[in-house]
C-alpha cells in the first residue's frame, strides 16, 4: 500500500482545531461553567463544535480524495525498536467521519440548549458533551490503534457520564454501569488485538499493521485472532450481539444524548474501526463471516423485538442495533464503503427520529409510552413531518437517504448469498412495520393521555426545530451522494472512499456482478416490500384502530417473549450476574474475612503483645536506667575485647 | 610542656585515666544526687581528656588536644543545661534524689 502523504502545512492548522474547539470547550465550561450564566455556557459549547465543523468543512474541501495528512505531534512511547507517535491523520474515511460527527454533533448541541434548558445540570450536560466530541473526533482522526484506543476508551466514558446524567435515578445508574461493563468486555477484545498486533507486528500504525498483514496469506491464524478480537471489540461498542444488551438501557440518558453517542456517532465507531482496518478483515474471510452472521443476526433479532415495544425511545434503540446490524452484515459482505455510507445516512435519520422523540416527550412533559399517545400530529406539525420524513428515510422509501444505503447493502447481500438477502429484506421490512407503527401511533388517531397533558401540548421552540428541519433535508438529499450505478449515476460517495477500501480489494473474492434486471428486480421488491409493512402498520394501528397491550394483560407465548425482550437480559443476570455476585459473596466470606482479616489482625495483636510486655521495662527509677546503659557498654566492650 | 609530660611514662596516664573513669561510673551508678552525678560525668568526661592529652603528647600530634577543647566545650554547655534542669526540678520537688523522679514510666 503505497501512501501518498501530503504534508500540507496549510491543512495542519485546521486539522489540528478540529479536536482542540471541544476541548478548549470542555475546560472553559469544566472550570468556568459555574461562574458562566447558563445562555453562555450552551452557547459555548455549541460554537465550539461548530468551529470543529467549519474546519472540517475547509479540510474537506481543500483534502484531495486521494490524499492523507499525517501530523505525528510527538514520539509518545518508545520501547525495544518500537515507537508509537501521539499522531493524527485525515484522509477521506476520516474527513467523512469528521462531518457527521462535527456536522450532527452541532446541531444536537443546538437542540439541547432548547432541550435542557430547564435542567438543573444544564452546564455539565454541555461540558460532557463537548468531551464527548472530543474524544470522538480523537478516534477517527487517531493514525494508530493506540490514537484510537484513547478516543474509544474516552467515549465509552462519557457514554457512561451521559447515561447516568440524572444520578438521582438508581435505575438510569444502573443502565450507565451496564453500558460501561458490557463495553469493557468488548474493550478487551480491542486490547488483546492491539497486544498481538503489537508482538507479531512490531507496530500500532495503521498504515504499518496493513503492510505487514499483506505479507501474510488469507486466512493466517494471527491475522483471524487480530480480526476476531478486534470485532468483539466493535460488538461491545456498536451494540451486536451478544454485547447488544446495553444500548437499550442507554436510553436513561437524555434524548439528545441518545441521538448523538447512542444511535449517530460512537456506535458507530465499532464499524468506522472495521472499514479503517479493512486490509486486515478482507485477508480474514473466516472473521468476515463472523461478521456477517453476527450482523445478519442483530439485525433480525433487533427488529423483531423492536415490534412490540412500547416506549418511543426503546423503539428507536432497538431500531439502532438493528440498523447497526445491517451495517456489520455489509463489513461482513466486504462492502466497505456501502456500510460507511449507510452509516452517514442512519446518522442523518436516526439522529432526526431521536430528536424528533425528543421533541414529542418535550411537548408531553416526559411521557414516553406510545400508549399514552396518539393523534399528536395535529399540535406538533414540525415535529411530526420530520419524524415522518425520518421514518420514510429508514423504512427505505425511495428517494430518501436510507433507500440508496439500504438498497446498495442489500444487492451486495443478493450478489453474494440470496439468504442472507433475504433475511435483511424481512428484517427491513420489520423496521418499516414498527417505525410507522410508532409514527401512526404517536401522531395519528386520537389523543389517549390525560386532559391535563392534552391542554399543555405544545410545539418545542425554534431551537429546537431547526435541527429538526435541518436533519430532515439531509435525510431527504444525503441518499444523493449514493446513487446507484444501475441507474446511470456514478456513485460519488463510494469513489471519494475508494483511496481507503481499495487497499483491502485485492485481497476480496470477485463478486460476479449483477445484471441490470436483476438490480431492477431488488430495487422494485424492496420498495414494495417497505410499503406493503407500512400498509399492514396502517392497516393496523389506523384502519382498526388497534391499541398495544396494557402491561397486565396475558398474552400468546412468543408475543410475550418479544415484549420482555428474549428474556435475554434475565439469561444474562442467571447466567453471568448472579454467578458472579455469588463468587464474590463466597470470596468476601472465604478470603477477605476469613485470610486476609485474619492476617491483618494478627499482626496487629502480636505488636499489640509485644509492646504491652516490653514496655514494663520503663520503671522510671534513673538509677535502673543508667545501670541499663553502663552494663550495656561493658557488654558491648567485652564482646569487641575478646569475642 | 611535651617534655614535662614525657617524664612520667604513658601506662601511668593510662592507669589513672581509667581509674578515674571507673569512679566517675560508680558515682553515678552509686549516688542518688542528681549534681553528683553530674559531677560524676563531668569525671569521665575529664578522665577521657588527660587520655587524649597524653597520647597527643607522646604521638606529638596535636589532634588529640584539638579534641580536647571540643569536648569541654560542650561539657560546659551540658553542665549549663544540666544545672538548668536540675534548678527546675528542684523548685518543683524540693529535692534532687533521682528515685523522686519516677513519675515518667509506663
Amino acid at each position: 500500500m503505497t501512501e501518498n502523504i501530503l504534508q500540507d502545512t496549510a491543512l495542519i492548522t485546521p486539522a489540528l482545531l478540529v479536536p482542540l474547539l471541544p476541548l478548549i470547550g470542555f475546560i472553559i465550561n469544566g472550570l468556568a461553567g459555574k461562574r458562566l450564566p447558563k445562555s453562555i455556557t450552551g452557547w459555548i459549547a455549541s460554537l465550539a463544535v461548530l468551529g470543529s465543523f467549519i474546519c472540517s468543512v475547509s479540510i474537506f474541501n481543500a483534502l484531495d480524495a486521494t490524499n492523507s495528512i499525517n501530523i505525528d505531534l510527538f514520539n509518545w512511547i518508545t520501547f525495544g525498536n518500537t515507537s508509537i507517535a501521539f499522531g493524527l491523520q485525515v484522509d477521506s474515511l476520516t474527513t467523512t467521519m469528521l462531518l457527521v460527527v462535527s456536522g450532527i454533533g452541532f446541531l444536537i448541541h443546538l437542540y439541547s440548549i432548547g432541550y435542557m434548558h430547564d435542567d438543573e445540570g444544564f452546564t455539565r450536560f454541555f461540558t460532557y458533551l463537548n468531551l464527548f466530541i472530543f474524544f470522538m473526533l480523537i478516534l477517527i482522526m487517531g493514525n494508530n490503534y493506540l490514537m484510537m484506543f484513547i478516543g474509544w476508551e474516552g467515549v465509552g466514558l462519557c457514554s457512561y457520564l451521559l447515561i447516568g446524567f440524572w444520578f438521582k435515578n438508581d435505575a438510569y445508574n444502573d443502565a450507565a454501569k451496564k453500558a460501561f461493563v458490557m463495553n469493557r468486555i468488548g474493550d478487551l477484545g480491542f486490547l488483546l488485538g492491539m497486544f498481538f498486533m503489537l508482538f507479531h507486528f512490531g507496530t500500532l500504525d495503521f498504515d504499518g499493521v496493513a503492510n505487514a498483514a499483506a505479507g501474510l496469506d488469507s486466512n493466517h491464524i494471527l491475522i483471524v485472532t487480530i480480526t476476531l478480537l478486534l470485532f468483539v471489540g466493535a460488538m461491545g461498542k456498536s451494540a451486536q450481539i451478544p454485547l447488544y444488551t446495553w444500548l437499550p438501557d442507554a436510553m436513561a440518558g437524555p434524548t439528545p444524548v441518545s441521538a448523538l453517542i447512542h444511535a449517530a456517532t460512537m456506535v458507530t465507531a465499532g464499524i468506522y474501526m472495521v472499514v479503517r482496518s479493512n486490509v486486515l478483515f478482507a485477508l480474514a474471510p473466516h472473521t468476515l463471516d463472523v461478521v456477517l452472521i453476527t450482523g445478519v443476526a442483530t439485525s433480525v433479532f433487533a427488529a423483531v423485538i423492536g415490534l412490540m415495544q412500547n416506549d418511543i425511545k426503546k423503539v428507536l434503540a432497538y431500531s439502532t442495533v438493528s440498523q447497526l446490524g445491517l451495517m456489520f452484515a455489509a463489513l461482513g459482505l466486504g462492502a466497505f464503503s456501502s456500510g460507511m455510507f449507510h452509516v452517514v445516512t442512519h446518522a442523518f435519520f436516526k439522529a432526526l427520529l431521536f430528536l424528533g422523540s425528543g421533541s414529542v416527550i418535550h411537548a408531553l412533559h416526559g411521557e414516553q409510552d406510545i400508549r399514552k399517545m396518539g393523534g399528536l400530529g395535529k399540535y406538533i406539525k414540525i415535529t411530526y413531518f420530520t419524524f415522518l420524513i425520518g421514518s420514510l428515510a429508514i423504512s427505505g422509501i425511495p428517494p430518501f437517504a436510507g433507500f440508496f444505503s439500504k438498497d446498495e447493502i442489500l444487492a451486495k447481500a443478493f450478489e453474494q448469498n440470496p439468504l442472507v438477502w433475504g433475511i435483511l429484506s424481512i428484517s427491513a421490512m420489520m423496521t418499516a412495520f414498527y417505525m410507522f407503527r410508532l409514527v401512526y401511533l404517536t401522531f395519528n388517531g386520537n389523543f389517549r393521555g390525560t386532559e391535563e397533558t392534552k391542554k399543555h401540548i405544545h410545539e418545542s421552540p425554534a431551537i429546537m426545530t431547526t435541527p429538526l428541519v435541518i436533519l430532515a433535508i439531509l435525510s431527504i438529499v444525503g441518499g444523493f451522494m449514493g446513487l446507484p450505478a444501475v441507474l446511470g449515476f456514478t456513485h460519488r460517495f463510494a469513489a471519494y472512499l475508494s483511496h481507503v477500501t481499495d487497499a483491502s480489494k485485492e485481497f476480496l473474492p470477485h463478486a460476479h456482478h449483477l445484471s441490470h434486471a436483476t438490480e431492477y428486480a431488488l430495487i422494485a421488491t424492496a420498495i414494495i416490500a417497505a410499503i406493503a409493512a407500512i400498509l399492514y402498520a396502517r392497516n393496523q394501528y389506523v384502519s382498526k384502530g388497534n391499541l398495544p397491550v396494557s402491561d397486565e394483560q396475558a398474552l400468546p407465548v412468543l408475543q410475550k417473549a418479544i415484549v420482555n425482550k428474549f428474556y435475554v437480559d434475565e439469561l444474562y443476570d442467571k447466567l453471568f450476574v448472579k454467578p458472579i455476585q455469588v463468587l464474590s459473596e463466597l470470596f468476601l466470606v472465604l478470603v477477605d474475612k476469613l485470610i486476609i482479616d485474619l492476617l491483618v489482625n494478627a499482626t496487629a495483636w502480636f505488636v499489640g503483645l509485644t509492646g504491652r510486655t516490653i514496655r514494663l521495662i520503663q520503671t522510671g527509677n534513673t538509677g535502673f536506667y543508667i545501670f541499663a546503659m553502663v552494663s550495656g557498654m561493658i557488654i558491648l566492650l567485652v564482646i569487641r575485647l575478646f569475642i | 610542656m611535651e617534655n614535662t609530660i614525657q617524664t612520667i611514662p604513658q601506662n601511668w596516664y593510662l592507669l589513672l585515666s581509667a581509674f578515674l573513669f571507673c569512679i566517675g561510673v560508680m558515682g553515678v551508678l552509686m549516688r542518688r544526687n542528681a549534681i553528683i552525678i553530674l559531677m560524676c560525668i563531668e569525671l569521665m568526661l575529664n578522665s577521657v581528656n588527660l587520655l587524649l592529652v597524653s597520647f597527643s603528647a607522646y604521638k606529638g600530634n596535636s589532634d588529640g588536644q584539638v579534641f580536647v577543647f571540643f569536648i569541654m566545650v560542650v561539657a560546659a554547655a551540658e553542665v549549663a543545661v544540666g544545672l538548668a534542669l536540675l534548678m527546675s526540678i528542684y523548685r518543683n520537688v524540693a529535692s534532687t534524689d533521682i528515685n523522686v523522679l519516677n513519675k515518667l514510666k509506663w
